[in-house]
């Protein structure tokens, strides 16, 4: 589904991805983890197409096409969605209204009509309640006044609605209190199937105590350093990182 | 934000650009006397209106521009400007068919609903071209209500005991700068008078163009509902792309007697002048109303054009339990200048005013609300609640709010709130990751920011207001 190779980046002259190697196929979800500073977002960012990254070597294919070449909302409209680190508010666009319009616009690049006003309530009640959403909430302005778990929860319920073929999520447990952190968890862990799959960004192992991910990656200085099974996170966690800094200067 | 790419992407092209070659009479430029006594003539005036002219024009004489509003531009030249400007045509005109087929073919152009099948959608229009009124549709359909809806002009001479009556009662010919000028010059603009208790059944409208290179536009609106009546009034103003300024400066006065009802609506798209702020509309406006008892005046404005927009729709709260009210959008790309607010005056018991203003900066420009609430100290239980909104998009622009109070009576209750929000980049990046391109992910913004004043517009109108603004705003976030 999708096949990184030998990826780097820069921002403002600074060189933030060094050469990135990643598949990802069908049903798969891949852990990115990784100190603070290591590229982590920076390759949410450029997979998802954000202004503001020179992608200066290397390929990206996504279901055969070259991702690289996709503006930001086509890549979105061929099923990439990325749950934000930071999720922004838009005053005025109630999350209801903003759904609408997305999933009608993507439904639009397929050449597919506009969904019934029935079928998209039944939607948006059926996806509210899978992350646990009150669905008042969706008719309040996007993410305008809510506290730092609304917001990812509300990104999980965009990311529900919007069916996804590949989910990037960035950081998505960072500011979570326990209870939040199983309820975006659990509403992840219902979207998975075998033909989506999901990269979970995250500096603390315990979200992939949720959501268990087939392979780990540790990203270290903008290279995937190692790569392993759920037990690699575990050792990180009781570790730290040192360690593969040391392994990555011997 | 990446100042290059804002840069880069502030275009908007304007759609309305076009210019009619039509055989023009026009007066040379400057203002004189005997400019006002030709205007006069040309109109066949009674000679109250040319001394109420003239009056004005000795008036303005004595005054200067004044410079208090939040606006730059270079000084305007007043003798370089041409006061009267009119399509050349042999006789008056009694049907659409016998309109210069070149007029009705730029009036199709701005898509204003001339024809007959507009009947339907329940539009009068009364069409201004430069400085005179081309045709008023409808006119008969609505003389059998007993419902004038004329051109000034033709008012002056059929209606000269209404006129005389309400001209200057709401806006004095000495009112200020902008509006003596208007009084001693305006070469057309709209009447409209609603008998007692009679409901007006249609939408009344005006179109107006500017169309001749150096011509001042000074079109003059007088609407009076007489008791209980009620009528909603819709004004588009549009002008093709010139490389200088062109002056604009508008009088409309609403008369609201007893227990009537007048809403009146505007949307302002003027040629803005380039991107790099060359040319446009000068647009220098005094609109105002005055409201017995129970009565209710409402302006809504779409105001996305000109170059410079100096504008204060107003109501005068006369009547005990009269009611005011003024929505707002300002919409400023490029290097526009908008200063434009309202000023409610409470003078009855228990009146009542909301103010509604949603500013939109984009681009270089500079949007400024200044807004007045007077209670005056007869004025029990007045109520005033107001909401001043900015949204900036991009960071070379600016938005600015002048609030004014001036409360004289313990027993009222005035509110004030204000926001100021930003569309920046990452807006704009988490709607195009949600497969929402830049242009609709602007529209969508805007048109939810702007909602609770476009609601207040005709459903028709409401419709292309929105279109204005997305149009307005392509490219204007990086």
């Amino acid at each position: 589904m999708l096949s990184i190779k030998n990826l780097k980046a820069k921002i403002e002259e600074k060189e933030i991805l060094k050469g990135i190697n990643l598949e990802v196929k069908p049903g798969e979800v891949h852990a990115i983890m990784g100190p603070n500073g290591s590229g982590k977002s920076t390759l949410a960012s450029v997979l998802t197409g954000r202004e503001g990254y020179e992608v200066t070597g290397g390929e990206v294919i996504y279901d055969g096409k070259n991702l690289l070449e996709l503006s930001a909302e086509d890549r979105s409209r061929e099923g990439i969605f990325l749950a934000f680190q930071y999720p922004i508010e838009i005053p005025g666009v109630t999350t209801t209204n903003f759904m609408k319009t997305a999933l009608n616009e993507i439904r639009k690049s397929k050449g597919q009509p506009p969904m019934t006003a029935g079928e998209f309530l039944k939607r948006l009640k059926d996806k509210a309640a899978l992350v646990e959403l009150d669905p008042e909430m969706t008719k309040r302005y996007v993410n305008v006044g809510f506290s730092g778990g609304e917001k990812k929860r509300n990104e999980i319920f965009q990311m529900a609605m919007l069916e996804p073929k590949l989910g990037i999520l960035d950081e998505t447990d960072s500011g979570l209190d326990i209870d939040a952190l199983r309820i975006v968890a659990n509403g992840v862990n219902k979207l998975r199937n075998k033909d989506n799959a999901f990269i979970v960004i995250t500096h603390y192992q315990r979200l992939l105590d949720y959501i268990v991910p087939d392979f780990v990656h540790v990203l270290y200085k903008g290279r995937i350093v190692k790569s392993g099974t759920k037990e690699l996170a575990l050792q990180l966690e009781d570790e730290g990182y040192d360690w593969i800094k040391e392994e990555v200067a011997s | 934000m990446n100042d290059d790419i804002i840069l880069n992407k502030i275009s908007g092209d304007y759609e309305w650009g076009f210019t009619t070659d039509i055989d023009m009479e026009t007066l040379p430029k400057g203002l004189n006397e005997d400019v006002i006594k030709f205007i006069s003539r040309k109109k066949n005036e009674p000679a109250f209106m040319l001394e109420w002219r003239l009056k004005a024009y000795k008036h303005w004489l004595t005054l200067e521009e004044p410079d208090w509003a939040n606006i730059h531009h270079p000084p305007i030249n007043y003798q370089d400007v041409i006061y009267y400007a009119a399509p050349k045509t042999e006789k008056k005109l009694n049907s659409l068919e016998e309109l210069d087929p070149k007029i009705k073919e730029t009036y199709e152009k701005l898509g204003i609903p001339l024809v007959e099948q507009q009947f339907l959608a329940g539009v009068a229009v009364d069409a201004v071209m430069d400085s005179v009124s081309v045709i008023t549709t409808y006119r008969e359909k609505l003389s059998d209500l007993g419902i004038i809806f004329c051109s000034i002009s033709e008012a002056v001479k059929e209606h000269p005991e209404l006129v005389k009556k309400y001209l200057g009662s709401v806006v004095p010919y000495s009112d200020n700068f902008f509006a003596t000028l208007n009084s001693a010059v305006f070469s057309d603009g709209s009447f409209v008078y609603i008998p007692k208790g009679v409901r007006c059944p249609m939408e009344l409208s005006t179109y107006f163009r500017i169309n001749a290179a150096n011509t001042g536009q000074f079109e003059r609106t007088l609407i009076i509902a007489d008791e209980g009546a009620y009528v909603s009034y819709l004004e588009g103003c549009t002008a093709p792309m010139r490389d200088e300024n062109q002056l604009h400066a508008a009088v409309v006065e609403l008369i609201a007697l007893d227990n009537a009802e007048i809403k009146y609506s505007t949307v302002q798209n003027w040629y803005p002048g380039d991107k790099d702020g060359k040319g446009g509309i000068y647009n220098f406006v005094t609109k105002r109303g005055i409201c017995g008892e129970n009565a209710k005046i409402s302006w809504t404005q779409v105001e996305t054009g000109s170059a410079i927009t100096w504008k204060y729709p107003s109501v005068i709260l006369k009547g005990d339990n009269s009611i005011g009210e003024f929505y707002s959008v300002a919409l400023t790309n490029n290097y526009q200048q908008a200063d434009t607010g309202t000023k409610m005056i409470h003078i009855g018991k228990n009146t009542k005013s909301r103010i509604v203003s949603k500013g939109i900066s984009a681009g270089f420009s500079q949007n400024s609300y200044r807004g007045l609430v007077r209670v005056g100290k007869n004025a029990v239980n007045a109520r005033n609640f107001s909401q001043c909104d900015s949204l900036l998009m991009g960071d070379k622009c600016g938005a600015h709010t002048f609030p004014y109070f001036d409360i004289k009576n313990k027993k009222a209750t005035v509110e004030h709130e204000a926001t100021t929000s930003k569309i920046g980049e990452d807006i704009i990046f988490y709607c195009n990751q949600r497969g929402i391109s830049e242009e609709d992910a602007v529209a969508l913004i805007v048109n939810g920011y702007a909602k609770e004043v476009l609601n207040q517009l005709p459903m028709e109108f409401a419709v292309e207001a929105q279109k204005l603004l997305a149009i307005s705003l392509e490219g204007s976030v990086g």
